[in-house]
């Protein structure tokens, strides 16, 4: 009998890092040079399959556009994991990193694993951040550094699968629990509503937000 | 001939769109977010933004043929492809700063843009707007929508209300990304904001409606044009979208299209949907691939709806086999899930009542040209039923297949000749050697109808009243004519 599980996954990142083209990389086997930035975020579910366990990942691929910058906390809100992608050809990219990791620590309060992405690895040529720097600056912050390449399917899945693991390994301690949750009969919409987004909806405020668009816009204006 | 005018194919009691004169700058907004979370609430009007609508015309009249301008800017004078282009459109803010050029790297000419914001704000300080100056045959259009100004540079045939109404999109699309409130208080903080930060993505987005008001008659017409269905086929699908949506609160339109046209459009009980929204609409799906590999869901403003917040949209594609695209807006930022629910439950409720199969049989089936119908003096026409802001068009026949500007510039000098504000006709025939056209303007329709050059009057009039009953006897396939609501 297998066990399932699952868990929330945000992407961020700057735009034109590969956030697109690394989840479509992993659900399609495919890779499109003339995508089209993502608008707002995108929504995809996937499993992965670890020893005698189904993870199933609600992934949200956000757009890395800056006036969509006021939405993000709606993806990250109750995620249990954060991809940060960045651009190894693009140091800018990656001195971003920083500011989306002050984001999410400060808006997300409970753990959150932490991966951190550069992406692009086929370009090692024009490579402007060092492998070393992106490991040392990851293991400060307690989070796991890979890289990939979409372009040339390299270390793309190793990613989702060591993600699986980490949160196979971070919610061990509810595994029983879940596991009898999981026989009962209740058992779908008991592991929906643990990490369903949908429910947490906070009225007076998020109405004021909806008519004047100004969330936590105030850092770019 | 009389008689035809009680015909009015399309017509009926109930828009589910705005209906329209597109000519308009900025219409009063009738509808409000607030006011849809919130019944009891009712709206303020926001008058500042449409002060400038009621500008007095002031057109110049420039007698010299160039513009001298700076040396630094000599490699753009010099190239011969980039002053070749028929129409040049600039955006940027009223403290000059570039925001966007059509072709070009706008930061290659930011003297042009000094001297675009010089004239406009050198008139504004006589209290009074710069609408176009004439050279030769170029026309300059301005458009100062505050906090934005907006230049066409045009060797086109377009009249300059045309262009104007050009500009307004261009206007609308930058707003729909950001909403007109997030926009001026920007420019409020910082007089110098360089807003090409906020846009990146979104110039192709203009490129393409740009692009795109040029090729489609909608945009000419201030309509949209349905997805040809027998009625109990729209019918059912818009019940499969309302019964699916039956517990959604504040979903405020269920919009259905597929190749540009509209399948069906779902609102919200006295919210209806301005035609120039919905082109933006179709805009962004068609100019987004993107869409077709995931859900999405993102923050949507519709200038002509309320321009002070956005929407939010859940948008998806039916199914792999049924390119139709879904977009469920309201107004909850995180309705997403309930959403995406609905539109599973609306896809196998399509899917059982044999509805996609039929949406892939009109998609599939090549709309006949006005020699298959029967009308062999007939090269093509437009009708546009003005209570509903619904149009149809047949296929593209001989000789326009090659040369489909040629009918586009008929169409539009046509528009303009029936609603020009100064003289506007009733009824327009006009031959010449290539062509002949009759445009008629009645209370419930538009016509425009191309003819063999040969056509004299008598028979283009017979024409075209044969065309009305052919219309009106197919009018529940080609229009939708019932406004569903939620």
């Amino acid at each position: 009998m297998e066990n399932v599980l699952s868990g929330k996954v945000v992407i961020l990142g700057d735009q034109g890092v590969g956030k697109t083209s690394l989840i479509l990389r992993y659900l399609e086997k495919e890779f499109d040079r003339h995508i089209s930035p993502t608008i707002g975020a995108s929504y995809f579910s996937c499993s992965v399959a670890i020893k005698n366990v189904i993870v199933k990942l609600q992934v949200w691929d956000t757009a890395g556009q800056e006036r969509f910058k006021a939405m993000t906390p709606m993806f990250y809100r109750n995620a249990n994991i954060a991809f940060l992608a960045f651009d190894i050809t693009r140091p800018e990219t990656f001195q971003n990193i920083q500011n989306w990791v002050t984001e999410l620590n400060g808006n997300i309060h409970t753990h959150v694993i932490m991966i951190i992405i550069g992406n692009k690895s086929d370009l090692s040529n024009d490579r402007k951040v060092p492998r070393e720097e992106a490991i040392r600056y990851s293991n400060g912050i307690g989070a796991t550094y890979y890289e990939c390449s979409s372009l040339k399917n390299l270390g793309v899945d190793r990613i989702f699968e060591s993600a699986a693991i980490k949160l196979l390994k971070h919610l061990d301690p509810y595994f029983n629990n879940y596991i009898d949750c999981e026989n009962s009969i209740d058992a779908p919409s008991c592991s929906l509503s643990a990490t369903d987004v949908g429910n947490v909806v906070v009225l007076g405020r998020s109405k004021d937000n909806i008519a004047h668009g100004t969330t936590v816009s105030n850092k770019c204006c | 001939m009389a008689s035809n005018c009680e015909v009015e194919p399309g017509a009926a009691p109930e828009s589910a769109l705005v209906t329209t004169d597109s000519y308009e700058n900025f219409q009063q907004m009738s509808s409000s977010l607030e006011e849809i979370k919130n019944s009891n609430f009712t709206s303020s009007t926001q008058d500042e933004f449409l002060d400038n609508c009621n500008n007095i015309d002031s057109d110049l009249h420039v007698n010299c043929s160039t513009v001298s301008v700076s040396s630094q800017d000599e490699d753009y004078i010099r190239d011969e492809e980039w002053l070749g282009k028929s129409k040049h459109i600039f955006v940027l803010s009223s403290a000059g700063k570039p925001i966007y050029s059509r072709y070009g790297n706008e930061d290659r000419f930011a003297s042009y843009f000094g001297i675009m914001q010089a004239l406009v704000s050198f008139v504004q300080a006589d209290d009074d707007s710069i609408r176009s100056m004439h050279a030769g045959d170029t026309k300059f259009v301005f458009l100062f929508r505050e906090p934005l100004i907006l230049v066409a540079v045009s060797k086109t045939e377009e009249c300059t209300s045309q262009l104007t109404a050009q500009l307004n999109y261009v206007f609308n699309q930058i707003a729909s990304m950001l909403t007109l409130s997030r926009l001026v208080k920007i420019y409020e903080q910082r007089r110098n904001y360089d807003l090409r930060r906020l846009l990146t993505g979104v110039e192709r987005l203009i490129d393409h409606l740009l692009d795109f008001s040029e090729q489609e008659p909608a945009f000419t017409l201030g309509a949209v044009q349905c997805l040809p269905l027998t009625s109990s086929v729209r019918d059912a699908i818009s019940s499969a979208i309302v019964q699916s949506c039956s517990k959604i609160k504040n979903l405020v339109f269920g919009i259905l299209l597929a190749n540009n046209q509209l399948i069906t459009l779902v609102r919200m009980k006295k919210y209806c949907i301005h035609p120039h929204d919905l082109h933006l609409i179709f805009n962004l799906v068609q100019a987004s691939e993107s869409l077709k590999t995931a859900e999405i869901w993102t923050p949507l403003c519709l200038p002509r709806f309320d321009a002070s917040g956005f929407l939010y949209g859940h948008v998806s594609y039916l199914a792999e086999d049924c390119q139709a695209c879904l977009l469920l807006l309201t107004v909850e930022r995180d309705a997403f899930f309930s959403l995406s629910e609905a539109k599973q439950r609306i896809v196998e409720r399509l899917r059982r009542g044999n509805c996609l199969e039929a949406i892939n049989e009109s998609l599939n089936t090549k709309e006949e040209t006005c020699v298959d119908i029967g009308f062999p003096e007939l090269r093509h026409y437009l009708y546009k039923c003005k209570s509903t802001a619904q149009f149809h068009q047949p296929s593209m026949g001989a000789p326009y297949t090659i040369n489909c500007k040629r009918l586009l510039d008929l169409y539009r000098r046509a528009h303009y000749r029936l609603h020009c504000p100064t003289r506007p006709l009733k009824l327009l025939f006009e031959r010449t050697s290539e062509d002949a056209l009759l445009a008629w303007d009645t209370r419930g329709f538009e016509l425009y109808a191309i003819l063999e050059p040969l056509t004299d009057t008598g028979n283009a009039i017979a024409t075209v009243g044969r065309l009305l009953n052919w219309i009106k006897k197919r009018e529940d396939k080609l229009f939708q004519l019932n406004a569903p609501t939620f």
